[in-house]
């Protein structure tokens, strides 16, 4: 019980989540939205203890099973700042849909809870606990709006091959502990350190840990469910989908290859690099033949994932921070984007395809100019802050010698920046279908001012981030 | 004698026979269920077995949790099932293709 101090912000969010779950039975439904103040409430004293952690000298409890070093400290900060904005932006969408609206903030801060324990965590249990609380809530959430086949339908998709690829990670898993010994990941390093007899065994559990976490992440050729899930959910579940996790699921990809089988480096480059290749080319030149923004969106996360794990691939102190700095960078940036779409459906009506976005710029300004940045953020465009992350991964994988890797980086980014760029053109320079102005709530229009200014602000003095990512791989 | 490859051998068996289920089975949803399920207890096995040949009880304390974590997974999935089924009225696989491009 020593060191319990360390656990405090995921201890009191699970307590406020179970009080948030339970006062939301008692609310009458046009009391509902207590329900969300409550929610963002829990996540921002939750933000504040977690955010006075950064710094703190490096600890674990529960046996080495739960740490806290730079990195958990600084990537629990901003997961929790990216879900209290996604909340925010989803709000009145799912007023509106009355989509069960208590439930959603629930799962959420599960959800939640189970990034944050995913970012911690040192032992293969802990991992494997956190990776499911996040899991299981994604699930229900994707199906939280029953009414509808579609997104029953993803919600189906979602879970099958999710269970799959727990299936996978947990057998890799099994083997990593057969050969080892120890679940702990500090000590299985120790003793692939220590005897090389052992690492073929190790070696066979790599193989399925890796395509475990290619499934989470969404990387070719595992990325099957990404695009249906992303157009089958609603919206408001996508955004949470596209940014947070993936957070989490580079904390746990650092966790697992980098804290506790970098003896397989070798190994894993080899595959990990197979993986960004694919992801970068397929997800950038599928993506041009989207005409639904949705599916456009999650082939673009494809291929982001690609560019993230060119990062690691590098296997350089530089090549990690350069992938966490992309991580958090295209989770608000995502944010920003689906915040613009949420804004833009109304009551029965989705903006789902490009058309619905022509002529934005003559119906909302604000709108159209967030959904600018961050669509020349995502192409990776000087002075925004993804061009940095681009630069940054491309440096890393040239460092580490993956040169051809980062030559189809660049030939695909830039092949990328077209549909980014088509959206702008249709934003600006097209004719709107529907002329009505758009008005977004004051609260929600000031979120997405913050989060499009700050991805100006990164971009321009990108150390502000970079130098808590240095300091964790420091 | 039954060593320690006889155990792996058997579940590496059943994995695999899990995840030709979840490829091949084009007729009923439960049936991916039901594969899901067998795959993670191949992986209990798995761990059972390292466990005693190691004499570790930590491979045992993961099988309860996999357990554990196996009941959520059917709760969630079987809900999920029945609001498709409203929707669809069908759980064959090969219905489930509204979602493409």
């Amino acid at each position: 019980m020593d060191n319990l101090r360390i656990a405090t912000p995921e201890i009191f969010l699970l307590t406020a989540t179970c009080v948030v779950l339970v006062v939301g039975l008692f609310l009458k439904p046009e009391q509902r939205q207590l329900n969300y103040w409550m929610a963002q409430a829990a996540l921002v004293v939750t933000l504040i203890m977690s955010t006075s952690q950064i710094g703190d000298a490096p600890a674990s409890a529960f046996s080495g099973a739960y740490s806290i070093d730079a990195m958990s400290a600084s990537l629990k900060s901003w997961i929790l700042a990216i879900v209290f904005g996604g909340f925010l932006y989803s709000r009145d969408y799912l007023s509106e849909r009355q989509i069960a609206r208590g439930e959603y903030y629930t799962l959420g801060l599960f959800g939640t809870a189970g990034m944050m324990i995913m970012v911690s965590a040192t032992n293969m249990l802990t991992i494997y606990l956190g990776l499911e609380l996040l899991a299981l809530s994604l699930y229900a959430m994707v199906a939280l709006y029953r009414n509808n086949a579609a997104a029953s339908e993803a919600a189906m998709k979602y879970f099958v091959l999710g269970a799959l690829a727990s299936g996978m990670l947990l057998y890799g898993i099994s083997m990593i502990y057969g050969a080892t010994g120890s679940l702990n990941l500090a000590v299985v390093n120790d003793v692939l350190v220590g005897g090389s007899e052992r690492s073929v065994g190790a070696r066979f559990g790599l193989v399925f840990v890796v395509v475990g976490l290619a499934f989470k992440f969404g990387a070719v050729p595992f990325h099957m469910w990404v695009p249906d899930v992303y157009d089958g959910a609603p919206t408001s579940v996508t955004l949470f989908i596209s940014t947070a996790p993936k957070i989490a699921a580079f904390a746990m990809l650092i966790r697992l290859l980098v804290d506790g089988l970098p003896v397989l480096h070798a190994d894993w480059q080899q595959m990990l690099s197979i993986l960004a290749a694919l992801s970068m080319i397929v997800g950038n030149l599928v993506a041009i033949a989207q005409t639904n923004i949705k599916r456009m969106l999650a082939y673009s996360t494809i291929s982001h994932v690609g560019f993230l794990l060119m990062g690691i691939v590098g296997a350089s102190a530089e090549g990690y921070s350069a992938a966490m700095f992309y991580a958090i960078v295209y989770a608000f940036t995502t944010l920003a984007a689906f915040g613009v779409l949420l804004a833009l459906s109304r009551d029965g009506y989705e903006a789902v395809n490009l058309n619905d976005l022509a002529g934005l710029g003559k119906r909302n300004v604000l709108l159209a100019a967030v959904m600018m940045l961050a669509m020349i953020s995502l192409a990776g465009v000087p002075p925004l802050v993804g061009f940095y992350a681009k630069l940054s991964v491309l440096k890393a994988a040239i460092g580490g010698g993956y040169m051809w890797l980062a030559i189809v980086g660049v030939f695909m980014s830039v092949i990328g920046a077209f549909y980014y760029l088509r959206i702008i053109k249709l934003m600006f320079f097209d004719e709107p279908i529907v002329k009505a102005e758009i008005n977004a709530a004051s609260d929600v229009s000031a979120g997405l001012a913050v989060n499009g200014l700050a991805l100006v602000v990164f971009g321009v003095v990108p150390g502000l981030i970079m130098g808590a990512c240095v300091a964790a791989f420091g | 004698m039954i060593s320690l490859s006889h155990y792996l051998t058997l579940a590496a068996l059943l994995f695999c026979l899990s995840v030709v289920g979840i490829f091949l089975n084009r007729k009923n949803v439960i049936i991916l269920l039901m594969s899901i399920e067998l795959m993670l207890l191949s992986v209990n096995l798995n761990f059972v077995a390292f466990s005693h040949f190691l004499g570790d009880g930590a491979g045992q304390i993961f099988v309860f949790f996999i357990l554990t974590v196996a009941a959520a997974e059917a709760a969630i999935g079987l809900a999920i099932l029945v609001v498709l089924f409203r929707n669809r009225q069908t759980i064959n696989v090969a219905d489930l293709d509204h979602l493409k491009g």
